[in-house]
């Protein structure tokens, strides 16, 4: 069974301005072991996904379609299974890390807290495992008295990181863990990453808006534009031959590791990312696009099979015949 | 690093009282250079009773003189004598001070517990009927003068239904002693506490919420949701811990107003406390008993304001830490 | 910062500055007005508002001034309840609680008002100072407004009333002297954040002088701010007129609201049950200061972009 599987999700956002379709249409499956990358620009809806997951977001959002994790849905669940399994089924490493933890509580109590929530151990060996945790991700054991803002941001990365393995997930959803960090500890952070999906067998999702570092750490690849995934494949192929326009933007100039602008726009694509509350009309990505087709401003262009395991959604790949490989 | 951050607080306070001090002389022998001429205008003193008040106030001499005389008088703990009982100023404060004290201190605690709980519901569910609630409730006490609402009280609780005394420390001629005595004094305290506590309430509730209110969105709070803890967890643990901060802040504040708080409500139920010492020295006018208040007053602002600059740094570990 | 982005792209570039200054200005003050409304308790707050000030002006009309005086009252009943002739009964010296009452809002409202208008005019200079010339000038200011901050304001106004002789135009004075310091620190701050902003700097490297900056950009930028904090400022102002004029430090010589109630409680009319003496002047201050909350919160939410994003 599939570790996490996403049928046709589609997520709105309910804010006093309007609706903001995040999410529109997305099919994602991950199986144990296995390493998927999400890629995409910044606010084409990657975290909202994250949080889907674990039915995180606002509560007045409109969710549609399913999320099954282990085969269960999670929008179908009791607050009590669902509680039960938030950070055992699956446990998220959220995108900054300054944010993310709590100030005013050292960061070892923080761990504490998911491994004492989850199991019936002891203070003192929930206290032990919060330890070997820290050395687990690299940081002395004493770090466990620290306070976040007494660390720096790969420390704080690596806590976090420990934070989501401290109940043992079967799945890990890593949202953008290297982007604030600089070369040297994004090496040391992706390293570990995969050293522990490869000891844990760990599923492991990958979200980033920098290509470069998936294709070293994923076997799959998906990426992501206003909402929708517009290519996936084995991450080689699509790294290697993008066939959709804006993967072929994306691969084309390696960002710049670390540097802020290339995260708004990763290969100096021209224009902004779309607003997701105002799409642009057929394929979204047609005002930037470099092959643009009349057509393209209204066809409706879904996911088309390429080869095995692979798919875009442009108008220039053939269309199969009714093949709608999944 | 740790003592600095203390000694830079608290030589900062020194500042602040020397200014206070240069202010009170302004107040008091420039703003108006002659206050006892005034006071006693239509009364029948003679001129030597009146030069001898003057001399008292150190109001002989050129400005310079009497800012020396007055400096070296207040800084020796000296603050004169009543102008009305003729006692030392210092003596009647401290008189006063106990029923102040354990009045305005018990509603303050009181108020501070109840807005903050009803601060936590209202911001936590916000524009619940919790919050609404919460929040006109607020809004109306805000806007009551808190000696009307003593009035009003006064007139329901001691007068219509006369469940409470109408006022006094304790009952007139009263000889008990020990837990009798703690008893009647409570009984007196009742309504004016209840008038104080409802009058201090909407403060810490409004701040309470919108404190919550901000951090309600914040990232720490997702990751503790998403550990899988439970909402009255998330809010206990993480997000009220981080909310506090400006509420204690506020009440450590709020402890410097405890002696000047409640000059109109003390008034409206003759609680023999520094309130009332202040009406009596405002009707005189009692210019040492004021200016004693006024520096009485001042200087506990200003530890207030120390132990709020203190605290923080005890609670916040980013403070602390620089 | 899209909507700075939008405007400007739609400037129609024959217009001259200044008519496009109106034009803005008519639409913002529009968009406010539609927003407004959508409030009700503001609405609602406005309308009391409104009332009160009507009732001030005319108060000439509504109840002659006779009725104020113990001297023109001494034939009328005393400790009359409500009724035919007294709407709001009589007083201890037969004098009309209905008169105190309609000439006592215009002594809160007054007050009110120009208390907090002076008190933000100084709140406002010093920010301003402060805030633009920064350096030692911002320096001294604002040790001074740290010192003042720390100073009890009721006691201050207490004693500065004392030692002051006892008349409205004092009363103003000593409300805006202990309460400006608050008012100081929000503009100097977001004076501050103006400055911050490009186009300050680049007005400068243009030549205009200090004034012209003053007025064209920083002020036109402060004064929301002030706005909203003016409304909300009176409530506290009135609220301390009350307190000074019931300690007895008003204008001895004016009914006023806090006046009245100094009087009645003075009077034994809590213990006769004379509720009429000091109900409606209580409840006088409590809708009039009640609306300007429910004014002011409204402005202030519709002119802070942070509370109107948190809106969710
Ligand atoms: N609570 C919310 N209410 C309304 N809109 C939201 C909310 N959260 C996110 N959005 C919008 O949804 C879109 C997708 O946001 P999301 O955080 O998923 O982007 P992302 O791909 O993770 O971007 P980034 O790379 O910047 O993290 C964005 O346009 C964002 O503005
Ligand atoms: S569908 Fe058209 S606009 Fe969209 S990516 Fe393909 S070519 Fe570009
Ligand atoms: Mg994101």
């Amino acid at each position: 069974m599939s570790l996490l599987e996403l049928r046709d999700l589609h997520i709105t956002y309910r804010s006093e301005r309007g609706d903001v379709p995040a999410v529109r249409g997305v099919d994602l499956t991950i199986d144990p072991g296995e390493t998927i990358g999400l890629a995409g620009e910044s606010g084409c809806g990657k975290s909202t996904i994250a949080g889907a997951v674990l039915r995180l977001l606002p509560k007045e959002t409109l969710i549609e379609g399913q999320v099954l994790l282990d085969g269960e849905d999670v929008y179908q669940m009791r607050p009590g299974e669902l509680r039960a399994v938030r950070w055992t089924s699956a446990a998220i490493v959220f995108q900054g890390a300054l944010h993310a933890l709590n100030p005013v509580q050292r960061v070892g109590k923080q761990i504490a807290e998911a491994i004492l929530l989850h199991s019936t151990q002891s203070k003192k060996a929930a206290q032990d495992r919060v330890g070997d945790l820290l050395e687990r991700v690299g940081l002395p054991a004493n770090r466990a008295r620290s306070y976040p803002h007494q660390l720096s941001g790969g420390q704080r990365q690596r806590v976090l990181i420990a934070l989501a393995l401290a109940c043992e997930p079967k799945l890990l959803i890593a949202d953008e863990p290297t982007t604030a960090l600089d070369v040297m500890v994004q090496a040391q952070v992706l390293e570990l990453l995969a050293e522990l999906q490869r000891d844990r067998g760990l599923g492991l999702l990958f979200i980033t808006h920098d290509l470069s570092v998936l294709t070293s750490t994923c076997e799959r690849l998906a990426v992501m534009y206003a909402g929708r995934i517009v290519e996936d494949g084995p991450s080689h192929d699509v790294f290697g031959t993008p066939e959709h326009p804006y993967s072929a933007a994306l691969t084309r100039a390696f960002p710049t590791i670390g540097d802020h602008a290339s995260r708004m726009r990763p290969s100096g694509l021209a224009g902004d990312p779309p607003n997701p509350a105002n799409l642009p009309s057929g394929c979204p990505f047609h005002p930037r696009c470099d092959r643009a087709v009349d057509d393209c401003s209204v066809a409706d262009i879904e996911l088309r099979p390429l080869g095995i395991g692979r798919h875009a959604a442009c108008i220039h790949i053939p269309t199969s015949g009714g093949d709608d490989g999944e | 690093m740790r003592a600095r951050f203390v000694a830079g607080k608290v030589f900062g306070a020194l500042g602040t009282f020397v200014f206070v001090l240069v202010f009170n002389f302004f107040l008091f022998r420039v703003v108006n250079d002659d206050p006892t001429g005034k006071l006693f205008r239509g009364r029948n003193l003679s001129q030597a009773q009146l030069d001898r008040r003057r001399q008292e106030f150190n109001l002989d001499g050129t400005k310079f003189e009497q800012f020396l005389a007055y400096l070296k008088q207040t800084v020796s703990g000296n603050l004169g004598d009543s102008f009305l009982s003729r006692r030392p100023v210092t003596t009647e404060i401290r008189e006063a001070l106990w029923p102040t004290i354990a009045l305005v201190g018990t509603s303050t605690i009181l108020s501070m517990l109840i807005g903050i709980m009803l601060g936590i519901a209202a911001g936590w569910r916000r524009r619940s009927k919790v919050d609404v609630g919460a929040t006109s409730f607020a809004m109306f006490t805000y806007s009551v003068p808190d000696f009307w609402l003593g009035m009003v009280l006064l007139a329901f609780f001691a007068v219509r239904w006369p469940w409470f005394p109408t006022g006094g420390f304790e009952d007139a001629g009263s000889t008990a002693t020990g837990l009798s005595a703690l008893l009647d004094q409570a009984h007196h305290m009742a309504l004016p506490c209840i008038t104080l506590t409802l009058a201090y309430i909407g403060e810490y509730m409004i701040v309470m919420r919108s404190s919550l209110l901000d951090t309600v969105n914040e990232d720490f709070l997702q990751l503790a949701r998403a550990k899988g803890l439970r909402d009255v967890a998330v809010r206990r643990r993480h997000a009220v811990p981080n909310a506090l901060l400006p509420v204690v802040s506020l009440s450590a504040l709020n402890f410097g107003y405890v002696l000047s708080g409640a000059i109109a409500v003390e008034s409206i139920y003759s609680w023999p406390g520094i309130g009332q010492a202040t009406l009596e020295a405002i009707r005189g006018p009692d210019f040492p008993m004021l200016q004693g208040l006024f520096l009485l007053f001042s200087a506990s602002m200003i530890i207030a304001n120390l132990a709020v600059d203190l605290l923080y740094g005890l609670l916040d570990p980013r403070v602390r830490g620089r | 910062m899209s909507d700075a982005d939008e405007t400007l792209d739609v400037a129609p570039t024959t217009f001259s500055p200044r008519a496009f200054r109106w034009q803005r200005r008519r639409a913002s003050a529009a968009d406010f007005w539609s927003r407004f409304r959508g409030d009700r308790l503001a609405l609602l707050g406005l309308i009391v508002l409104l009332v009160f000030i009507v009732m001030a002006i005319a108060a000439p009309w509504i109840s002659p001034k006779e009725g104020l005086s113990a001297v023109d009252s001494i034939d009328n009943p005393t400790w009359a309840p409500p009724g035919r002739g007294y709407p709001l009964g009589t007083d201890n010296l037969g004098r009309s609680v209905a008169a105190q009452f309609v000439w006592g809002s215009r002594v809160s409202l007054w007050v009110g008002l120009s208390a907090t208008v002076l008190t933000i005019a100084i709140g406002a200079a010093v920010g301003v100072t402060a805030g633009f010339f920064g350096r030692w000038t911002d320096a001294t200011l604002m040790r001074l407004t740290d010192w003042f901050l720390v100073i009890p304001f009721l006691p201050l106004a207490i004693v500065l009333a004392s030692v002051l002789d006892r008349s409205l135009r004092n009363v103003v004075l000593v409300i805006a002297i202990t309460s400006w310091p608050g008012t100081a620190r929000l503009v100097r701050a977001q004076v501050l954040t103006v400055k911050q902003r490009l186009y300050v700097d680049r007005a400068r490297a243009l030549g205009a002088n200090r004034a012209h900056v003053i007025r064209r950009h920083i002020l036109p930028n402060v004064a929301p701010l002030i706005l909203a904090n003016l409304t909300l400022a009176v409530p506290i102002s009135i609220l301390t007129e009350t307190t000074l004029a019931f300690l007895g430090l008003g204008d001895p010589t004016r009914a006023s609201w806090g006046k009245t109630l100094e009087e009645a409680f003075n009077a034994g009319a809590i213990s006769r049950n004379a509720w009429w003496y000091y109900v409606p002047a209580g409840a006088g201050i409590v809708m009039v200061v009640l609306a300007f909350t429910l004014v002011g919160r409204a402005i202030e939410e519709i002119l802070d972009p942070r509370l109107r994003e948190g809106g969710a």
